[in-house]
């Protein structure tokens, strides 16, 4: 499935530990994120998945008291180095969260929002972006009537979709999925696994979640996680049919976790 | 996006950010630099009698602004004796009707009654004080005082407390009145801290058998005894400082009496009263610095009620 | 002899009807206070009430000049106490995770949120009247602005904790910066408790009378001048109660119906405004 692609390393993790106060969450972690494919972190709820997604991003500097050491090197660029400009890296790096976190404001502005704080558009450009990523994200047809209603009233499902719309509408390199269909019900998280397979010709895509076969379908690599460790890495189809570890596998099985 | 583009506004963004977090800072930072000039600005202004009286001031009974004279422990001790009086009263009040709020009340009343009791510490502080001088005082003269006197006076140690005339206004009267405005404060902490008290706690002293009023008593008010002082002791902070109430009604006399049915005088009423007929420096500044004593009352009382009122949210928070 | 739980059962129905009486007891201090107004101040209700000024003693007159004055000063004051106290407040919410400076801020604030208004009062008249000389409508607004601040300070920081982290994690994965999270997202969507506080305060204020006292005063002309000492409603609901004139006393009843209905009428207002529970102390 990801033979007849050019492999190229987007996102290189090199030696990374994570620490919540004196707690160590991540426990050094090596691994490389191919560009323009998804790869998927898998694992028992406390293993470091979200940790480690939230390092790539630096989202945990909004807390006191978390820290990351090691690097992650962004097309060569050491993200975690001191003179990384935070917000310019998320503009960088989207992300979209496990339940829908529309703004208090209209679905165009929800869009708008992150397009405008590093680009100056024209009004007619703002309105093509807004439904370019609407349309992206597979909402254009239910939400093009009501742009200026708010974003709450949508659907759990149509609300997480606007926020990937939100999340690519700021053309970033790297989405981050954090768990993005676990409070979603099954149509609906059809549809956000159609839109990920979509979205992989544009974008690199990390997604954590909880459900293996969810895993499975749409993912082209996949890391098993474990208290912190990295446990097996590679290609999904190996990982869930050939594992090389006997833990992989208790967990993939169903045996544990 | 050209890069330069995101550089720019790359700058302007973490620029503004400084801006904001700073404008912020500095509000925050105003709060203390308000206590910081209350505090200085009513010790500048007491100088001068502080000076002139130095302690005497706080164990002298005199007030005589025609020989220049000044003691405040007659504002002093009706501060003190009011205050006392209202939170006796509303100490018992308050636990009733916060009990009635969490446990007994159905459901569909709780929001009425509690608003209905927020609204008792909505109404104005002189408004308390126009009904207490016209419509509770004549009452409390013509029917509780006279059987106060009657059957209390005569009695040993306590008696003196009741001797005198049936007047309605005095230092009973404004305790009373006082007492009603600080129920709704104390209630609504007491309801408050007795939401927080888990329900599965609850839940296994009534699977034992327990009574409501056993569960209340033995399980939930032992477990906020901290926030509950709290509540308390924000009431007294509430009560110390209060001035349209009391003044209406408690009489504005500078004597010391045994007997709280006679006038006194709280330090908030004196101020009241006295301050815009003041006339010459020492006056004037002995009036400040009953207005620094008050504060610096309030200031510890209020202090140590929030002190108790952390301490419980903390422990809650390391519970849960 | 009773058994022992019939004891027990006795005595908590003798508790449990204490509470009850308890509850009845606050009840009827309140009706008794709304009746007392109703009964005195609404015979005195009239349109002279509204249109005319403040009169001298044993002459017919209104409360016009009372009303403007609290109407404008009370505005000013939520005018200069709100900014503030919103920002503060929102240190304490979105920066306040380090340093010393929020925990501080927020014990002072708690403290002065129920320090005596009285001695509030005092302060600007030690810190402005004196210095310019009289009493003025400034030195009050800036009073009762004294007291807007902690509350809002109190009201915005709890809000903002109401909104989940999950939200400002959103906006900042999008690139924006602190200053755009907090002022387009996180205000924004506390924004109903925030006016909430904003209408407690001045529903607080409103009924204030101490620390007009020494601030702005009374005047029995009208006066929009903010220099000049300014007639307030407290304030002359106290002098005309206090004084022996059945005409002053009469509008005093009607300034009290006045002012007590609206100030509930906010009161309740901010509460169907924002059906959270709010903060009274």
């Amino acid at each position: 499935m990801s033979a007849e692609k050019t492999v190229t390393p987007k996102l290189v993790v090199r030696d990374l530990n994570f620490y919540y106060g004196a707690e160590r969450a991540l426990k050094d972690i090596n691994l490389t994120i191919t560009e323009k494919m998804v790869t998927a972190f898998i694992g028992p709820s406390g293993c470091g998945k979200s940790t480690m997604l939230r390092t790539f991003n630096r989202m945990y500097e909004l807390y006191p008291k978390q820290k990351a050491t090691g690097e992650v090197l962004l097309d060569g660029e050491n993200i975690l180095d001191k003179k990384q400009d935070l917000n310019t890296l998320r503009a960088k790096i989207g992300m979209v969260f496990q339940k829908p976190t529309p703004f208090p404001m209209s679905i165009y502005d929800n869009i708008a929002f992150g397009a405008k704080l590093y680009e100056n558009l024209s009004r007619h450009d703002m309105d093509e972006r807004v439904e370019w990523a609407l349309r992206k994200a597979a909402l254009w047809t239910e939400a093009k009537d009501k742009l200026k209603q708010s974003g709450t009233g949508l659907s759990g499902g149509q609300q997480q979709r606007l926020c990937i719309a939100r999340a690519i509408a700021v053309k970033p390199q790297i989405l981050l999925l954090d768990e993005p269909t676990s409070a979603l019900d099954p149509i609906s998280t059809a549809h956000i696994e159609k839109l990920i397979d979509e979205l992989k010709a544009e974008f690199t895509i990390i997604i954590v979640t909880h459900n293996m076969q969810q895993a499975a379908r749409v993912s082209d690599y996949t890391a098993y996680m474990y208290l912190g460790d990295l446990i097996e890495f590679g290609d999904t189809s190996t990982v869930f049919t050939n594992p090389k570890r006997k833990e992989t596998e208790d967990y993939i099985t169903g045996r544990f976790g | 996006m050209p890069t330069f583009l995101r550089e720019v506004h790359m700058k302007r963004h973490n620029l503004l950010d400084i801006v904001f977090r700073n404008i912020t800072r500095l509000s925050a930072f105003t709060v203390l630099v308000l206590l910081v000039a209350i505090m200085v600005s009513l010790i500048i202004g007491s100088l001068p009698s502080i000076k002139a009286f130095g302690f005497r001031f706080l164990t002298s009974a005199e007030w005589n602004p025609v020989t220049e004279e000044f003691g405040a422990l007659v504002p002093i001790v009706g501060t003190l004796v009011t205050s006392a009086i209202a939170l006796l009263i509303s100490i018992p009040v308050s636990f009733g009707i916060a009990l009635f709020l969490t446990e007994l009340s159905p459901r569909w009343l709780r929001r009425p009654l509690g608003i209905a009791i927020e609204l008792l510490a909505g109404i104005p502080s002189i408004i308390y004080g126009m009904w207490g001088l016209f419509v509770f005082a004549p009452l409390f003269a013509e029917y509780v005082q006279p059987w106060l006197i009657e059957k209390l006076g005569p009695l040993p140690i306590f008696g003196p407390l009741f001797q005198g005339i049936p007047m309605g206004i005095g230092v009973l009267t404004a305790g009373i009145i006082l007492a009603v405005m600080v129920i709704p404060f104390i209630a609504s902490v007491m309801r408050d801290v007795f939401e927080v008290v888990p329900t599965l706690l609850k839940e296994s002293a009534y699977g034992l058998g327990a009574t409501t009023w056993e569960v209340m008593w033995h399980i939930v008010l032992p477990y906020t005894k901290i926030g509950v002082a709290g509540g308390i002791m924000l009431g007294l902070g509430r009560a110390l400082g209060e001035t349209m109430a009391v003044t209406f009604v408690i009489g504005n006399a500078h004597e010391l009496s045994a007997s709280l049915l006679m006038p006194g005088n709280s330090i908030s009423s004196a101020l009241a009263n006295e301050f815009n007929e003041a006339v010459g420096k020492l006056y004037t500044s002995a009036l400040i610095e009953l207005g620094l004593i008050l504060f610096l009352i309030t200031f510890i009382v209020l202090s140590l009620a929030r002190y108790m009122l952390y301490m419980l949210t903390k422990r809650e928070g390391s519970t849960t | 002899m009773l058994t022992l739980y019939a004891r027990r059962r006795l005595i908590n129905a003798i508790g449990l009807g204490i509470s009850a009486l308890a509850m009845l007891f606050g009840l009827l201090w309140l009706g008794w206070i709304l009746w007392t107004l109703l009964a005195n101040g609404l015979p005195q209700l009239s349109m002279a009430v509204l249109t005319q000024m403040t009169p001298p003693p044993n002459s017919a007159g209104g409360l016009l000049n009372a009303i403007a004055g609290s109407l404008m000063m009370t505005f000013l004051a939520a005018l200069i106490g709100t900014p503030i106290g919103i920002l503060a407040g929102t240190y304490l919410a979105e920066f306040g995770q380090r340093g010393w400076l929020a925990p501080t801020t927020r014990f002072i604030n708690d403290v002065l949120l129920s320090a005596p208004s009285i001695v509030i009062g005092l302060f600007i008249y030690e810190m402005y009247v004196i210095k310019i000389g009289h009493f003025s409508g400034w030195a009050g607004a800036l009073a009762l602005s004294i007291l807007v601040i902690p509350i809002v300070i109190r009201t915005t920081e709890n809000m903002l904790r109401l909104v989940p982290n999950t939200l400002r994690e959103a906006a900042a994965a999008l690139g924006a910066p602190q200053w755009k999270v907090i002022n387009l997202v996180t205000l924004r969507a506390a924004r109903a408790g925030i006016i909430t506080g904003v209408l407690l305060a001045v529903a607080r204020i409103s009924g204030e009378t101490a620390p007009l006292l020494f601030t702005s005063l009374n005047n029995q002309f009208w006066s929009s001048d903010l220099n000049q000492p300014m007639a307030n409603l407290p304030v002359v609901i106290f002098q005309f109660a206090m004084s022996p004139y059945q005409d002053w006393q009469s509008l005093a009843w009607a300034g009290a119906l006045l002012i007590t209905f609206s100030v509930l009428s906010l009161n309740i207002m901010a509460r169907v405004l924002f059906r959270q529970k709010s903060t009274t102390y």
